[in-house]
């Protein structure tokens, strides 16, 4: 393998990774900050318990995103400096304005949300949790505007061979960033949706399966104590509350999900037309979506790609909004993309030994075309299995069966999968660009950059090795750590977050019960 | 004509040593876990000293690396992909050192707690001492070609130079740390950073004020040596203040050291950002590494906006938390237990 590959590998995996939390935080956060609301408005201890519960949780992940996202922001000049240098007039930007107008917020008053407790007034103690929220709905934004501009390059012009940026607001309100972005968000959401229902259904069994709970002869819940700490009457309020929660995030997110992405879906078509047709395996112009398609998983021709199931009209209708306006497929493409960027990557220093190779514009349509199936299969199983949840819990508890309480915690990976093959697909799909062309007849054409050109030039095969093993190795042992506390927390239930459920009256080893600090590392 | 980078030097420099200041002493607090305090409540002691801001204190750096990509791409693209091997190492220290602060406490285990404790200590060690090392080789010259790219192996840029930045912000960051705790506990633990202070402070600040001066004997200009009179009258003020037990003003005598040690730093590099050490031609320089005066002008509003929020939110985070910690602050460890009767049973 040389550099470029191994590099765009690294870059693969540690994306991938860092985006498993950050759904999670963004999601959970916005939930929790809703929690800590109610608590605030009611004065019911049920949602006092929620607040610490989920926000324990919160944290837990929250920090692993933090701790990967550093590598995220120094990567771009550590392995792709030549990308660095293309694209910073524009794109470091969006990210300087990350750090400083959300990543400061967000681990700021992140900060005084853990350690304020009983120390800040309880509406300031509030307002920090709901800052730091928003801080980090900043930061996806302002990361999606910056990615947005590589997909849909607009507000630049040519200038010594670099884009310059010329009009900012059309960067910052890039309609591809604007759909991209409320999308982002509606899956985030899906993920916090899909995780408060698997732990609550989780605990709910518990409670029945330890006698705790009972259903009385109309199937209705008769919910009961135990001298656990925690395990009270209000802890059965605590998850049914959380499930319902959940559930109802979850579907509300997933038509989110459906409705932004058919918005980010006709974008594509128009700015990106080559993923697209890749999405759908299409080699040739037509109108009908593929619900299977069979052919060599590594195929980035269509000799041998053969749609098996298709649905008339509905990719036209994806596409354009009608059922008979034919979408174009790889073969029609393809000549087009040759004919406007070159077939062959051309003889200049910055493409190394690959100058003169043959571009390839096809991605790789197994993992395009499987990445945008499982990203919408993911989803919609999880809305789905949100919605028998709701039904299945309307007499106020879940069956006592372990099977479908374990389908409901394994239900929390869905939409975790959802998020993750639609970032596959759209990024792979944009290849072999790093900085995609934008055809718009109003676009700026001739921004464009290869992904084959923006590797650092300086950086060996054996540095990257070296990074790519390293990190891969501690993120694989984070993310047993990560997962095991999860679990630990998550057994624990809600005294786990508050160990006053499990002594009330303070530690009780002699010191002054004021001066002991009310969250400690 | 250059006014723009210019500003965006000075305020590059000002993020770098905002993140110093900052996050410097919170680095120094990890590495004494190991070095200093002598059982569990001492280091939960230091740990909750900077439990609410290390992680602001973190973001300091990323927009130094942040404003640096959008303002110098030139810059940011042969800085980071020239010293690639010891910023992955970087890297690890800064990731082992976030999760161990929040995952330390969270199960109630000796050997657990020791490893994490190892990963604070050595992951604050680690990212001082590469920070130091890369700001050392900014301002001192990495062997780039006409392109900005590196000349050489993986470990090209090794020189003396990287070693003494490393030491320098290693030491400081000891020492500041070692200040700050003087300021920000009481009883046992006061008493005893307050005599570290006074007795390493001459050996702790020697490298950075080595640096200071060979980065003077090269480029300096008579302003930057009077910043360097500056840095050198703060640290006799800090010493004597440890000396008289005045935590304070010591603290803000070695905050005002390496400020202007920075600054006489920074200010004598200038124009340059970072030298080639090939070819003077090759320099990157504020006027062939920067941004169009459209990104730096756009970048200026937002700085102008954002920085004087930052600085005024931490601030107050400062005054939230601005009671001393001793070890009657600190709760009883909690241990998680599954909330189950039958595993019991």
């Amino acid at each position: 393998m040389e550099a470029l590959d191994i590099a765009r590998w690294q870059f693969g995996i540690t994306t991938v990774y860092h985006f498993l939390m950050v759904p999670l935080t963004i999601g959970l956060g916005l939930l929790v900050a809703i929690m800590q609301t109610l608590w605030h408005r009611t004065g019911k201890t049920e949602y006092l318990r929620m607040t610490k519960f989920w926000g324990k949780l919160f944290l837990i992940n929250f920090i692993m995103g933090v701790a990967t996202g550093i590598v995220q922001e120094f990567q771009f000049g550590m392995a792709w400096s030549e990308y660095s240098r293309f694209v910073g007039d524009v794109f470091g930007a969006p990210l300087a304005m990350e750090a400083l107008l959300a990543f400061f917020v967000e681990s700021t008053f992140l900060g005084l949300w853990i350690f304020g407790w009983k120390k800040l007034p309880a509406a300031v103690h509030l307002a920090c949790l709901w800052t730091a929220v928003i801080g980090s709905v900043l930061s996806a934004y302002f990361i999606i505007v910056a990615n947005s501009w590589m997909q849909h390059p607009v507000g630049v012009k040519m200038v010594g061979g670099r884009p310059r940026m010329v009009d900012a607001w059309a960067v910052f309100t890039n309609n591809t960033a604007i759909v991209a972005f409320s999308h982002t968000v509606m899956g985030a959401l899906a993920v916090a949706g899909a995780f408060l229902l698997g732990i609550a259904w989780y605990h709910l069994w518990r409670r029945r399966r330890d006698g705790i709970d009972t259903v009385g002869p109309d199937g209705r819940v008769i919910p009961g104590e135990a001298s656990l700490p925690g395990r009270d009457r209000i802890d059965h309020s605590v998850w049914i509350r959380s499930l319902r929660i959940g559930a109802v995030v979850a579907m509300i997110s997933f038509a989110g999900t459906a409705v932004t992405g058919d918005l980010q879906g006709k974008l594509m078509f128009i700015q990106q037309p080559m993923k697209m047709a890749a999405a759908e395996a299409a080699c040739h112009d037509g109108t009908s979506f593929s619900v299977l398609s069979i052919g060599d998983p590594g195929a980035r021709n269509c000799n041998d790609v053969v749609a098996v199931i298709e649905i008339p009209g509905l990719l036209s209708f994806l596409a354009n909004g009608n059922f008979d306006t034919d979408v174009k497929g790889v073969n029609t493409l393809l000549p087009q993309y040759q004919a406007k960027y070159g077939s062959a990557l051309p003889q200049n220093p910055v493409y190394g030994d690959r100058a003169g190779q043959p571009i390839q514009y096809v991605p790789v349509m197994a993992v395009t075309y499987w990445g945008f199936r499982m990203m919408i299969g993911f989803g919609g199983l999880a809305a789905l299995a949100a919605l028998v949840a709701l039904w299945v819990t309307r007499k106020g508890t879940v069956p006592r069966s372990a099977w479908l309480m374990r389908l409901a915690v394994f239900g929390i990976l869905a939409p975790f999968g959802a998020n993750s093959a639609g970032w596959i697909f759209t990024e792979l799909g944009r290849q072999p660009f790093v900085v995609a062309p934008n055809p718009d007849p109003s676009g700026v054409d001739q921004v464009f950059m290869f992904t084959a050109a923006a590797v650092s030039p300086g950086v060996s095969a054996g540095e990257l090795i070296f990074s790519v093993v390293t990190l891969g190795l501690v993120y694989l042992v984070l993310l047993v750590v990560e997962v095991k506390l999860l679990f630990t927390y998550v057994r624990g239930g809600v005294a786990s977050a508050m160990p006053e459920l499990a002594a009330p009256h303070g530690p009780g080893d002699g010191k002054e019960h004021d001066d002991v600090l009310a969250f400690a590392y | 004509m250059d006014l723009l980078p210019t500003v965006w030097f000075v305020l590059i420099a000002v993020l770098w040593t905002g993140y110093l200041f900052l996050e410097g002493f919170d680095l120094g607090v990890g590495m004494l876990m190991k070095l200093f305090a002598r059982d569990e409540t001492e280091r939960r002691v230091l740990l909750n000293t900077i439990g609410p801001v290390w992680d602001g204190n973190e973001v300091w750096l990323l927009t130094a690396g942040g404003a640096t990509f959008a303002a110098f791409p030139l810059w940011y693209a042969s800085l980071f992909s020239a010293l690639y091997v010891p910023l992955v190492i970087v890297l690890l220290g800064l990731i082992f050192r976030a999760v161990a602060f929040e995952y330390r406490g969270k199960v109630d285990d000796q050997r657990w707690r020791n490893r994490w404790d190892w990963a604070i200590a050595a992951g604050s060690f680690i990212a001082a001492f590469g920070v130091g090392a890369a700001l050392a080789l900014t301002t001192t010259g990495l062997p780039l070609d006409a392109n900005g790219d590196r000349v050489g192996g993986p470990f090209a840029w090794f020189n003396g130079y990287a070693v003494l930045g490393g030491l320098a912000v290693v030491g400081f960051c000891l020492m500041h740390a070692a200040a700050f705790l003087a300021l920000k506990t009481d009883g046992e633990v006061r008493r005893r950073t307050g005599a570290l202070v006074v007795r390493f402070l001459p050996l702790g600040v020697l490298p950075l004020l080595a640096w200071v001066l060979a980065v003077q004997l090269r480029d300096g200009k008579p302003l930057t040596w009077l910043l360097v009179g500056v840095a050198a009258l703060a640290l006799v003020f800090a010493w004597v203040s440890g000396r008289r037990s005045r935590e304070g003003f010591s603290f803000l005598g070695l905050g005002i050291f390496l400020i202007s040690g920075a600054a006489s730093i920074f200010g004598a590099v200038y124009p340059k950002v970072l030298p080639s050490t090939l070819n003077a031609q090759y320099n990157l320089t504020v006027q062939n590494a920067s941004s169009s005066s459209y990104t730096l002008g756009l970048m200026s509003i937002v700085a102008c906006i954002g920085v004087p929020l930052v600085l005024a939110y931490q601030a107050w985070t400062y005054w939230v938390f601005r009671k001393r910690i001793s070890g009657a602050h600190i709760p009883a460890a909690h241990a998680v237990q599954p909330a189950t009767g039958r595993q019991q049973g």
